[in-house]
């Protein structure tokens, strides 16, 4: 492999190309129009971050901490400096300015870890070599002598008055209203009083919860290549879930200008939240400004498990109280998250688990306490549905058992205190569009059950039916079905007053006698189909059948992240708002152009359609083509949702969240109450979308959050020592996520009820159904066991009363 | 070493290979056929899948100097080699069921199929212009992906492909527990399975349309 020397002259491959989408694909709003990427990615053409390549690249590695919590007493990098192959080692002294943290809302994350690590697989040092593998044997010739220090990982250890900090002098935004150094943040929500409201009570039910870490597992490997560049900037290429984001937080730690740090998405392998924050990013441009050449890190699957936040587990304490006639009184409960040692996202999972923790349903008196805390376990931050997800879980075993109580029917107990739009949230914030929960239910119950002892066939049972599966554990003995319903809410959109804005940049312009969209935005299509949902929204906006969609990058605005629900509102409000624009200008140059043709010009109502301008009668003024001439017309602004306001920090009263999305799941499990094993037999899904953009989309982004809130119920969870805070499995041999063997089908029924604020009605879909996926199963195997399973993960252990008491 | 090995139907040569690299490692970074993907690395995910002998395989797991002097197929020649076989059984040109909607892009630009097989051995950089793969003939299972919807974020496709390929060839009319058997050694994490059942049962219908 040889190639010229000067590395910033010749461009690496893999970079992302625009995409064209036309002619034969139409399809606007409402139509499920196929991917534009679909056929590169079935090729295996589309280049991901880590296939990006670079003919006279260097292979970054990442030395991480083997112990959870220490002082490092010394680094000594010798040795692996002097391994024939290896062109930089890099410690935190080696770091070029005094930034040297960074953080998406709190920046105490070290970019190399400076005197002590708070987490086992902490980044430690960093290492360019020729070779990959010469570059992880010169990171483990890197000697750090550790000396050990006893290890938060709990609330008790956390809180108690003798507590080592695990970060010294905080001074964040929270630092002040935290009773503790080591609470992140803490949100309660007062409404009502409590106390009297209970009064009236005829059941008080009390639970105590605890959900399990969950991590994202996307499957594209954290991974990228920077390039240096003449100016003594440099180009990185990246999968992430907002390039400004990263930007933002790139720049300072390298002492440059954001202008010349260059950044384009690459193809982005999955996200799920995992992508929110930093990891190789700072570590490959410090390697390639420090070396000269390009350097490309991609992470193999344990490096991964260490390389990025997962989701928080929590602790839930809930009191509900209840009328004989089904009527909730009243609502208590405690959250405690698991922050880990850095902040990532761990305030605003607070925020969402505060407000969102009574669920979907009306109670006027509410106490909600939820707080975060920093230990040595693994950092927690971004996973889909964060925050809602874990309170949801908790919150609908309550239901079921305060139904059981009062023995009534489960659906029938949530619909009667089910909430609707114009209900008063516990933030006092009231729902000002559609709440269908308990529509949800009535349609999700209304689904056909699956056959009963479905696994029979002619030829005996197919034991791939059974729980068990190929193991060959039963034939059916010891086997029984259960069924279970859940409900969950979720906002959508950034929240607490954020400027949740996006950026679109749309030109229109005759290209070989066609008239032609390009949309520019930096949304970083992790997969949901943000750039299906593009295409068509130019489409429907100005009347074109050829849409380009250009490569996500820095250098247009910033389109906020690839999260919380919200791409498609925001940044598809973005698109079509600038399309909006770029139509108006177009409809200027036909009035300059034509006008004295048609009176219309002036008086009609007038759309894009067909490559035409016409009338809203129908009548046809004029071609696009002609309109335009040579002329292009391009726009770039940004776009805006209606602002939101923080919680008040002692009452958590405030407008605090943009939109809220809601899913009901059904779920059948059939259980061998013999050994424990669980097999999923349908998770039935019913969803409000508002408006489906992408009807196909839609479905994969239901039944996919659907089958992540499977796997944490039955079996995804990192387990960490709580004696060393040290992962014990971070790899797929360990940390399993469902198979198609272990996925049932998923039927779903898709409700449209437009939302007014929202653009076309829609609503953010993407994390409501892996809310309520999880209790739905959990109740389902209560029923089919009798156990009160207060956990999640269920494991056989936890079924068969073998597991360990501390579980 | 030097190692010499068949990649869809092209005598490939690598030299300077580490005798630790995999399979996996020299298609991707030495002979330009990123095509199969590395989500794992310890043989879990599937998304490395390739035909090795016809056998499929976790490229992660094989030791490149193990593929010396034996056929291997990756996602980037899934579509010659489905139309070769088509061809064997006769129903050679038949199999190419995608509407023109389904092609999921515009003016075809006329690129010729197999175009990455003659890059492959000296890493050139793509072309940079405009391209959705257009006019790229597809074999009828990664058609049925676009088709159904089974490609979301796309890193396990290649392998699924691979795979679910494989077992049409052995199963031309399989059950929706066989379709699940076959592909339970490949993750995906972002579309819940459903549309890649669709997908498998799409083309299967195709195929049996064809045959």
């Amino acid at each position: 492999m040889s190639g010229p020397s000067n590395s910033t002259m010749s461009s690496p491959s893999g970079t992302p190309t625009k995409i064209t989408q036309g002619a034969h694909t139409r399809g606007g709003v409402g139509e499920s129009t196929l991917r534009p990427d679909g056929t590169l990615k079935v090729t295996g053409e589309f280049a991901y971050s880590s296939d990006m390549w670079h003919e006279d690249m260097l292979w970054g590695q990442i030395l991480r901490s083997t112990v959870a919590h220490a002082e490092i007493v010394s680094i000594d990098t010798a040795e692996a400096l002097a391994l024939p192959g290896v062109y930089a080692v890099m410690t935190y002294d080696d770091l070029p300015t005094e930034v040297r943290n960074y953080g998406l809302e709190i920046q105490d994350t070290p970019v190399l870890a400076h005197g002590k690590v708070r987490h086992h697989g902490e980044p430690v040092a960093i290492v360019a070599a020729d070779h990959p593998e010469t570059a992880r044997r010169a990171a483990a010739k890197i000697r750090v002598e550790y000396r050990e220090l006893p290890v938060i990982t709990d609330e008790a250890s956390a809180t108690a008055p003798d507590a080592i900090h695990v970060h010294e002098g905080r001074d964040d935004h929270h630092a002040g209203h935290v009773a503790h150094p080591n609470i992140v943040h803490r949100q309660p929500i007062i409404r009502g009083d409590v106390a009297k409201a209970a009064e009236k009570a005829d059941v008080v039910v009390r639970g105590e919860y605890y959900f399990g870490m969950q991590d994202q597992a996307f499957l594209g490997p954290e991974s990228g290549l920077a390039v240096p560049e003449e100016d003594g900037g440099v180009h990185l290429y990246i999968a992430t879930q907002w390039l400004h984001s990263d930007l933002r937080q790139i720049a300072p730690v390298l002492g440059l200008p954001e202008d010349k740090v260059r950044m384009t998405l690459s193809g982005v392998g999955g996200a799920f939240g995992g992508r929110e924050d930093l990891s190789m990013q700072i570590h490959a441009c410090l390697l390639a400004l420090r070396t000269g050449k390009p350097v490309k890190i991609v992470y193999n699957r344990f490096e991964s498990f260490f390389g990025h936040v997962h989701r928080h587990p929590a602790r839930l304490y809930y009191e509900h109280g209840a009328t004989k006639d089904g009527k909730l009184t009243h609502v208590k409960c405690r959250i405690v998250l698991d922050g880990g040692a850095y902040a990532s996202a761990s305030p605003a999972v607070v925020g969402n688990a505060a407000s969102l923790g009574v669920g979907p349903y009306v109670v006027d008196d509410v106490e909600v306490e939820a707080v975060a805390l920093y230990t040595n376990n693994p950092p927690c931050g971004a996973m889909r549905g964060f925050g809602a997800v874990q309170a949801c879980f908790a919150y609908e075993a309550q239901m079921d058992k305060v139904a059981h109580r009062l023995g009534l029917d489960p659906v029938e107990f949530r619909q009667l205190n089910a909430m609707e739009q114009g209900t008063v949230m516990p933030t006092g914030q009231p729902v000002d569009s559609p709440a269908p929960v308990a529509e949800l239910l009535r349609r999700v119950k209304a689904m056909p059950l699956p056959p009963e002892r479905q696994w029979e066939s002619s030829e005996g049972a197919d034991v791939r039916q059974l729980p068990g599966g190929l193991s060959n554990t039963t034939h059916g003995e010891g086997v029984v079905r259960g069924i279970g319903y859940a409900v969950g809410i979720k906002n959508v959109g950034f929240s607490e007053g954020f400027d949740d804005y996006s950026t679109a940049r749309v030109r229109m312009e005759v290209v070989g006698g066609e008239p032609v969209a390009t949309v520019h935005t930096a949304m970083a299509e992790v997969g949901q189909g943000g750039v299906t949902v593009h295409a068509q929204i130019a489409r429907t906006e100005l009347g074109v059948a050829q849409v380009t969609i250009h490569p996500a990058n820095t250098e247009v605005g910033s389109a906020g992240s690839t999260s919380a629900s919200r791409q498609t509102y925001v940044t598809g409000g973005a698109v079509k708002n600038s399309c909006e624009l770029v139509r108006e200008r177009v409809l200027e140059i036909g009035r300059r152009k034509f006008g004295s043709y048609h009176p219309a010009w002036a008086t009609a109502e007038l759309l894009l359609e067909d490559g035409k301008v016409v009338t809203d009668g129908g009548e046809v003024l004029a071609d696009l083509v002609d309109v335009l001439g040579d002329e292009a017309v391009e726009v770039e602004a940004e776009w805006r949702h209606r602002p939101t306001e923080p919680f008040d920090l002692r009452t958590g009263q405030g407008f605090g969240h943009v939109q809220y999305s809601f899913a009901a799941h059904r779920a059948v499990v059939e259980v061998d109450t013999e050994l424990g094993m669980v097999k999923v037999v349908e998770l039935a899904c019913a969803q409000d979308v508002g408006k489906a953009l992408n009807p196909l989309s839609v479905l994969g982004q239901i039944q996919g959050g659907t089958v992540q809130g499977l796997g944490i119920a039955v079996m995804e969870e990192i387990i960490v020592d709580p004696k060393t805070a040290k992962v014990r499995n971070p790899s797929f041999t360990d940390y399993l996520i469902p198979t198609i063997l272990d996925t049932p089908t998923i039927p779903v029924d898709v409700l449209e009820l437009a939302d007014d604020h929202a653009p076309y009605g829609l609503r953010g879909i993407g994390e409501a159904p892996t809310l309520s996926s999880t209790p739905a199963v959990l109740a389902a195997i209560r029923a089919a066991t009798g156990l009160e399973l207060n956990r999640t993960p269920v494991r056989p252990e936890h079924l068969t009363g073998t597991a360990p008491s501390t579980d | 070493m030097r190692v010499n090995f068949t990649v869809n139907g092209r005598p490939q040569e690598a030299d300077d290979v580490w005798e630790g690299e995999s399979l996996l490692y020299v298609l991707r970074e030495r002979l330009g056929l990123p095509g199969s993907k590395n989500a794992c690395e310890q043989g879990e995910c599937g998304s490395c899948t390739v035909r090795l002998d016809g056998v499929p395989v976790c490229s992660c797991l094989v030791a490149a100097g193990q593929a010396e002097g034996r056929e291997v197929v990756t996602v980037e020649g899934l579509a010659e080699f489905a139309r070769q076989r088509s061809c064997g059984t006769g129903a050679c040109g038949g199999h190419s069921e995608g509407t023109p909607d389904s092609t999921s892009a515009g003016a075809s630009d006329g690129t010729p199929e197999g175009a990455p097989l003659d890059e492959a051995g000296e890493r050139a950089a793509r072309p940079q212009d405009s391209h959705t793969g257009e006019g790229t003939e597809l074999s009828p299972v990664q058609q049925a992906f676009i088709d159904a919807g089974a490609v979301q974020c796309g890193f396990c496709t290649p392998g699924l492909l691979v795979a679910a390929d494989e077992m049409l060839e052995r199963n031309p009319n399989p059950t929706d527990a066989d379709i699940r058997e076959a592909l339970s050694g490949n993750l995906c994490r972002c579309t819940g399975y459903e549309k890649i059942m669709d997908a498998v049962r799409l083309a299967a219908a195709r195929q049996g349309e064809v045959v």
